[in-house]
C-alpha cells in the first residue's frame, strides 16, 4: 500500500489479541501485516514491549524447533549442477546432449575427409552434410523415443512456437558454429552453407507441423542424399544447387519455411508433432 | 504492497461447468473415432472414469489435456471453447496433466524434474521453488525429493508423476491410470490425497479398478466404446447391479450390469 500504515492503535490492539477491534479491522491489519514489513516490525516491538504472554510463547516454540531444525537435511548436489542443469534443459530437451555430440562428430568427420582430400576430390564434404545436420539434430529434439517426456512437454502451456524456436536455436547454436570452423578450415564460402542449412531447418520444422518432425526429419534428409549428396559423390563435381548462383533460392526457402512455421503455430502444441 | 488477496481470487466464476462437451467425437488414426459422441458435465470434486479397455478413456483424457484435437462437437474448459487453431497457453496453465505412460528424464533428481515441469508450465519464476517443495510433500516424496529419479521405484516415479501433475495449482487434473504400481499403503494414502484435492478442484482419474472409486470418488462416469454410459454417485451404480451380475463387490455388480446393455441405460441419461 503505498506508504500507508496501520496505525498504532490498530497495532497495539492486534497484538492484545485483537478483542477491542472490530472484526473487519482485524482482518484488514492481517492482510496488510502479510505484505508489509514496517508494520511488521512495528508489531515485533509492541508485542516484545507489552506482551510477554505472546514473547514466552514463541520463545518455547522456539527452543521446541530449534534442535529439529539443525539436523534437517540441506541440499546435497550443488548449486552449480543445479543451475546449469536447469538452463540447458530449457533450451533443449535433456535427451538430446548426445545426439548433439553425434551431430558434431559427423561434422568433424566430414572435415577430415576434406583436409585428407581422400573425398570426393574438389567437392567439400563440409558443403554436402551441412544442410543435413541440423535437420538430424532437431529431429533429435522432437522425436517420441528420444524424449520420453514428450507427452507432458506437448501438454504444457509453453509448448508450441516458444518451444520450437528454444530447441531449433539451441541446435543452430551448436552445430552452426561447428560448422563455421569446418568452413573456414576447408575456404568455403559461409553463405553456401549457411543458407542450406537454414533452409533446411525451417523446411523440416514447416513439415514436420503437418506430418511429424521426426518423419518430415527422415524425408528431407533422404531426399537431400538421393539428390545431391549421391550425384556429386558420383561425379565429383558441386551440385547445380550448392553453386553460388543458387544462394537467393536457398534463402527464399528459408524464408518460406520461417513464414510457415509462424502461420501453423498451433500444431506443435499437439501430440501429432512428436511423430 | 501487493494485496494479500488479488481480484482474481475474488471474482466470480463466468462457468458453470469446469469441462462440459456435447457431441464430443475425437478421431485417433484414419478411421475410429475412440470418442463417440460424448456429453460430459464435470464440475469440482473426484470423478472416477471407469470403462473396459479400448474404450477410449485415455483418448478423452488427452483431448481434455488438449494435446489432441476436437473432431466434431464442442468441448469448453472454464466457459472457453478448446479446439481449433490456438495454442490454449491460459487454459492449459490451469491443467494438470498425468499421462498413462509417465515418461521421465533418469539423470533428473526428482526436485529438478518437478521444476523443470513447473517452468514448462509457466508458473511464475519466484513461486518456483516453493510451488515444488508444496508439491512433493504433498506426495510424501520430501525425503528423497534430492534422490535421482533412476534411483526410484515405480510407485515412486508415479508419485512424482502426480507432483509434477499439482505443481501449478491446477484447478483441473487429469489422472490417467496413476494407481498402477502402487503399492496398497500408497494407494490408501493417495485416495486421501485425491479427497483433498477434490474439495477444490476438478479432478477426473482414469482407472480400472472399481474399488479405487469406490473409496475416493464423490462421481463416477461410465465409459464404453466412446460414449456415456453412466454418470452418477457411486452408491447408485452399486444399485444397478444385481446378484445375477458377475462381480465380488455391489460396484462390480453395477458396473458388469451397466455395460451388458448400454443401449439401454444410455436413453436415460
Amino acid at each position: 500500500m503505498s506508504g500507508e500504515h496501520a496505525s498504532g492503535r490498530i497495532i497495539e490492539g492486534y497484538a492484545r489479541g485483537g478483542a477491542d477491534l472490530a472484526a473487519d479491522e482485524v482482518w484488514a491489519v492481517e492482510a496488510h501485516l502479510e505484505a508489509c514489513r514496517v508494520c511488521r516490525d512495528q508489531l515485533s516491538a509492541v508485542v516484545t514491549a507489552e506482551v510477554p504472554a505472546v514473547v514466552s510463547l514463541v520463545g518455547t516454540v522456539w527452543s521446541g524447533l530449534e534442535p529439529r531444525l539443525a539436523v534437517t537435511a540441506t541440499m546435497r548436489r550443488g548449486r552449480f549442477r543445479q543451475a546449469w542443469l536447469s538452463r540447458l534443459s530449457r533450451w533443449m530437451t535433456p535427451a538430446m546432449v548426445p545426439w548433439l555430440a553425434m551431430v558434431v562428430g559427423v561434422t568433424l568427420l566430414a572435415l577430415l575427409l576434406d583436409v585428407l582430400g581422400t573425398g570426393t576430390g574438389e567437392v567439400s564434404m563440409v558443403l554436402l552434410f551441412a544442410p543435413v545436420l541440423p535437420v538430424l539434430g532437431v529431429a533429435a529434439s522432437w522425436a517420441r523415443g528420444l524424449d520420453p517426456a514428450y507427452e507432458l512437454t506437448a501438454s504444457a502451456p509453453r509448448a508450441g512456437l516458444q518451444l520450437v524456436l528454444r530447441r531449433t536455436a539451441s541446435v543452430l547454436g551448436v552445430v552452426v558454429p561447428v560448422l563455421l570452423v569446418c568452413g573456414w578450415a576447408t575456404g568455403v564460402m559461409v553463405a553456401q552453407w549457411l543458407l542450406p542449412c537454414l533452409a533446411f531447418t525451417a523446411a523440416t520444422l514447416a513439415l514436420g507441423g503437418a506430418v511429424g518432425v521426426t518423419r518430415a526429419a527422415v524425408v528431407l534428409a533422404a531426399v537431400w542424399a538421393a539428390l545431391v549428396m549421391a550425384p556429386t559423390v558420383a561425379t565429383s563435381r558441386t551440385a547445380v544447387v550448392l553453386r553460388p548462383d543458387g544462394l537467393p533460392v536457398w534463402a527464399l526457402l528459408a524464408a518460406l519455411g520461417t513464414a510457415v512455421v509462424i502461420a501453423r503455430r498451433s500444431a506443435y502444441s499437439v501430440l501429432d508433432t512428436h511423430r | 504492497m501487493t494485496s494479500a488477496v488479488n481480484a482474481a481470487d475474488l471474482a466470480p466464476t463466468a462457468y458453470a461447468w469446469e469441462i462440459q462437451a456435447v457431441g464430443l467425437k475425437v478421431r485417433v488414426g484414419r478411421k475410429r473415432m475412440a470418442v463417440d459422441g460424448l456429453d460430459l458435465r464435470l464440475g469440482t470434486g473426484v470423478h472416477g472414469l471407469l470403462g473396459p479397455n479400448g474404450a477410449g478413456k485415455t483418448t478423452l483424457i488427452r483431448t481434455l489435456a488438449t494435446v489432441l484435437r476436437p473432431t466434431e462437437g464442442t468441448l469448453e474448459m472454464f466457459g472457453e471453447s478448446v479446439g481449433g487453431r490456438g495454442e490454449h497457453r491460459a487454459l492449459r496453465r490451469r491443467i494438470g496433466y498425468l499421462p498413462q505412460e509417465f515418461g521421465y528424464y533418469k539423470r533428473f533428481t526428482v526436485r529438478e524434474f518437478v521444476e523443470y515441469m513447473a517452468w514448462l508450465k509457466e508458473v511464475p519464476k519466484t513461486d518456483i521453488p516453493a510451488a515444488v517443495q508444496r508439491a512433493v510433500e504433498r506426495v510424501g516424496l520430501a525425503d528423497r525429493a534430492d534422490d535421482r529419479m533412476k534411483a526410484l521405484s515405480g510407485g515412486m516415479v508415479r508419485r512424482v508423476g502426480i507432483a509434477q501433475a499439482i505443481v501449478n495449482d491446477p484447478a483441473v487434473l487429469l489422472l490417467d491410470e496413476p494407481t498402477v504400481g502402487l503399492d496398497p499403503a500408497q494407494r490408501l494414502r493417495f485416495r486421501e490425497l485425491l479427497q483433498e484435492l477434490g474439495t477444490d478442484t476438478c479432478v477426473l482419474v482414469s482407472t480400472h479398478l472399481v474399488e479405487d472409486v469406490a473409496a475416493a470418488c464423490t462421481d463416477v462416469v461410465l465409459f464404453a466404446e466412446g460414449r456415456l454410459v453412466f454418470q452418477g454417485a457411486p452408491d447408485e451404480l452399486a444399485a444397478a447391479g444385481g446378484p445375477e451380475h458377475v462381480g465380488d463387490s455391489p460396484l462390480e455388480r453395477g458396473y458388469s450390469a451397466l455395460l451388458q446393455n448400454p443401449g439401454q441405460e444410455r436413453g436415460s441419461w
